[in-house]
């Protein structure tokens, strides 16, 4: 009987789909005889996903309705202009609208300036022979990781104090001013996006090296006896090899311009340069949390989600235009 | 002729070489002189801070303010609740994790691909900050120490790479159990779970970072200071939140000492990671990596 349902499996297992073909009516028996054990070990996920991701989802619905603290979700009124009052309050909120722009601006900074950094790290380290030094490297490199936001801004509030911070000190020897790394509003971009780098590179840098790591050795090998250098072995193996890898991280940070973490703006900003600091994660939690705006929050989180599904189509169907593979 | 050729063409490799070799140096520099300074600072004293003097070493060397923070209960009560809270999130998240991985390798398993999707789904739309903050309201883990526990026992990214690990291992390690009629429990205690020991060290050492460096669940959700995480802990001593129940204590006005403090806690919450990190690389290259396989 075992065998017999092994084959069953096996089958299926070829085709790669649930299988259908187990069919009449002693054979479910036998099937649920089998597999019950695998459904009992998913009830606690799946109760988690059902409480913690999809209950929430519910809860999205406020953003149509006049939230009220004593009602239930059903007895609360809908909003005005069909329920979209909140949203029209959002896009009329000048704190949002700043929010907004520094979400997208602060991404794109990060896109443009940081995208291409860990490709030119995972190449360089890829051109070294000792591999005692490649790994400590590597090791260090990776060490910014591991630092929470929090601390992130307890050494850059260290490095970069104005009077006695070790960059400034610096400054000043060589005769130049002070310079307000945290607390003057574009320079603050500045550190938000160099200490962006500075936490990431290397971690990000695992990727496409893993990538290279699969590229042929044959085919180095071939462009050595054609007498190619290093420069060209980059540009005509080592690039190609890894563009897929490229694209589909390239379309993830795409779809992702309008998302934000929390943890990174909260952490690095203050009140000195918010109108460049806030952004919409840090918004909602001021004004919802905080201020307990809970509709007009809501709403904007919604916009924000949504927006991301969006963009990351948009992202993926572009790439797909252009030949490339896609990731949805 | 083609002799000189060549050697022209390994110097230039050569240095080539030293180029690439040069060029890392200065990146690892970068990466780790603000943790020197860092260092440097906190074991200084306090007139030499005030004095512009600290560059990479200490200068008048002392252990103030390590002395200061182990000393005050607050950060060695935040200390070991953070050390608590690391470790159950750390056990029960693996469990979650194996809990949702396993049984979705298996292909012959029905509902599997609508699982996938509804598992899927969530890691794509998030409902957002206030519905979930709303839902730990109906659920009263509003302050309650729980809340920093399990809404955040299972990733969806990890579950992804736990399920590529185990779909890595040979079916015919199994077959031959199923063949004897061992249940799934037993296969997946006996043969899956000691083989999986490379990846559960992986997420092991994701998830405990994810806990111990988190705050913003604890800064939305927990007004209790007692059940505050190191981090947020640190957050508030660094911002200066609270600053009438820091100055009472003493030495706290002089600047310069205040400036070697802050230094200490930040490297005070941060050696434990950076103690663990280095023995787990060759693990968290193969967690990482595993989470890019497209299924």
């Amino acid at each position: 009987m075992a065998t017999k349902d092994k084959e069953l499996g096996k089958k299926t297992e070829q085709k790669e789909t649930a299988p259908s073909n187990v069919s009449a009516s002693k054979p479910k028996f036998v099937y649920i005889k089998r597999y019950w054990q695998l459904y009992v070990l998913l009830i606690l996920p799946m109760v988690y996903f059902v409480i913690f991701k999809y209950i929430p989802m519910a809860y999205v619905s406020i953003a149509f309705k006049k939230y009220s603290i004593v009602q239930t979700l059903s007895q609360m009124p809908w909003a005005k202009n069909h329920g979209f009052e909140y949203f029209i309050k959002a896009f009329q909120n000048k704190d949002f609208i700043y929010a907004l722009r520094n979400t997208i601006f602060l991404n794109l900074l990060d896109i443009i300036v940081g995208f291409p950094i860990p490709i030119i790290f995972a190449l360089l380290l890829n051109e070294l022979r000792f591999k005692a030094f490649k790994k400590t490297v590597q090791t260090i490199a990776y060490m910014p990781h591991f630092l929470s936001w929090v601390i992130i801004f307890g050494l850059a509030y260290q490095l970069f104090a104005p009077a006695n911070g070790l960059v400034n000190m610096l400054i000043h020897n060589m005769g130049g001013e002070t310079v307000h790394f945290l607390d003057e509003g574009k320079t603050w971009v500045k550190t938000y996006i160099g200490l962006g780098i500075w936490q990431s590179f290397g971690w990000n840098s695992i990727i496409y090296l893993a990538a290279i790591s699969g590229i042929s050795p044959e085919l180095y090998e071939a462009a050595s006896v054609d007498g190619a250098g290093r420069f060209q072995k980059m540009w005509n193996i080592t690039l190609p090899g890894i563009r897929p890898t490229i694209v589909v991280l390239l379309i993830l940070a795409l779809g992702n311009v309008l998302g934000s973490g929390f943890d990174r703006p909260f952490a690095l900003q203050n009140n000195l340069v918010m109108k460049n600091a806030e952004v919409i994660a840090t918004f909602v939690y001021k004004y919802g949390i905080k201020g307990l705006q809970f509709s007009l929050t809501t709403a904007v989180g919604l916009f924000q989600s949504v927006a991301n599904v969006i963009f990351l189509v948009l992202a993926n169907w572009f790439s797909r235009n252009m030949g490339e593979r896609g990731i949805l | 002729m083609e002799e000189t050729s060549r050697e022209i063409h390994s110097l230039r490799t050569k240095i080539g070489d030293w180029i690439i070799v040069f060029f890392c140096i200065i990146i690892a520099a970068i990466c780790l002189l603000p943790m020197i300074n860092l260092l440097a600072r906190s074991l200084s004293g306090s007139d030499f801070l005030i004095k512009h003097e600290v560059y990479l070493l200490p200068k008048g060397f002392n252990f103030d303010a390590y002395v200061t923070v182990l000393k005050d209960p607050k950060y060695i009560r935040a200390f070991i609740w953070t050390v608590i809270l690391t470790v159950i999130c750390t056990f029960l998240s693996l469990a979650m994790t194996t809990l949702c991985a396993y049984p979705l390798i298996f292909p012959a398993l029905k509902g599997r691909k609508a699982i996938n999707i509804f598992i899927t789904i969530t890691m794509f739309f998030n409902a957002g900050t206030i519905p979930n903050y709303l839902l730990m309201q109906k659920l009263n883990l509003l302050d309650n120490p729980l809340v920093l526990i399990i809404p955040g026992c299972l990733s969806v990214y990890n579950m992804i790479i736990m399920r590529s690990f185990l779909y890595g291992i040979p079916d015919s390690l199994r077959e031959s159990a199923e063949i004897d009629g061992a249940s799934y429990f037993t296969i997946l205690l006996k043969i899956y779970l000691p083989l999986s020991k490379p990846v559960l060290a992986t997420l092991a050492l994701f998830y405990a970072v994810g806990r111990w460096n988190g705050y913003s669940d604890a800064l939305m959700y927990m007004k209790n200071k007692d059940y505050y995480p190191l981090q947020l802990l640190l957050y508030n001593i660094l911002n200066n939140i609270n600053q009438v129940e820091v100055s009472t204590q003493e030495g706290f006005s002089t600047p310069g000492l205040q400036d070697s403090l802050k230094a200490a806690i930040v490297m005070f919450s941060t050696i434990p990671i950076l103690c663990i990190y280095p023995f787990l690389q060759k693990y968290f290259i193969q967690g990482v990596t595993l989470g890019a396989v497209k299924e």
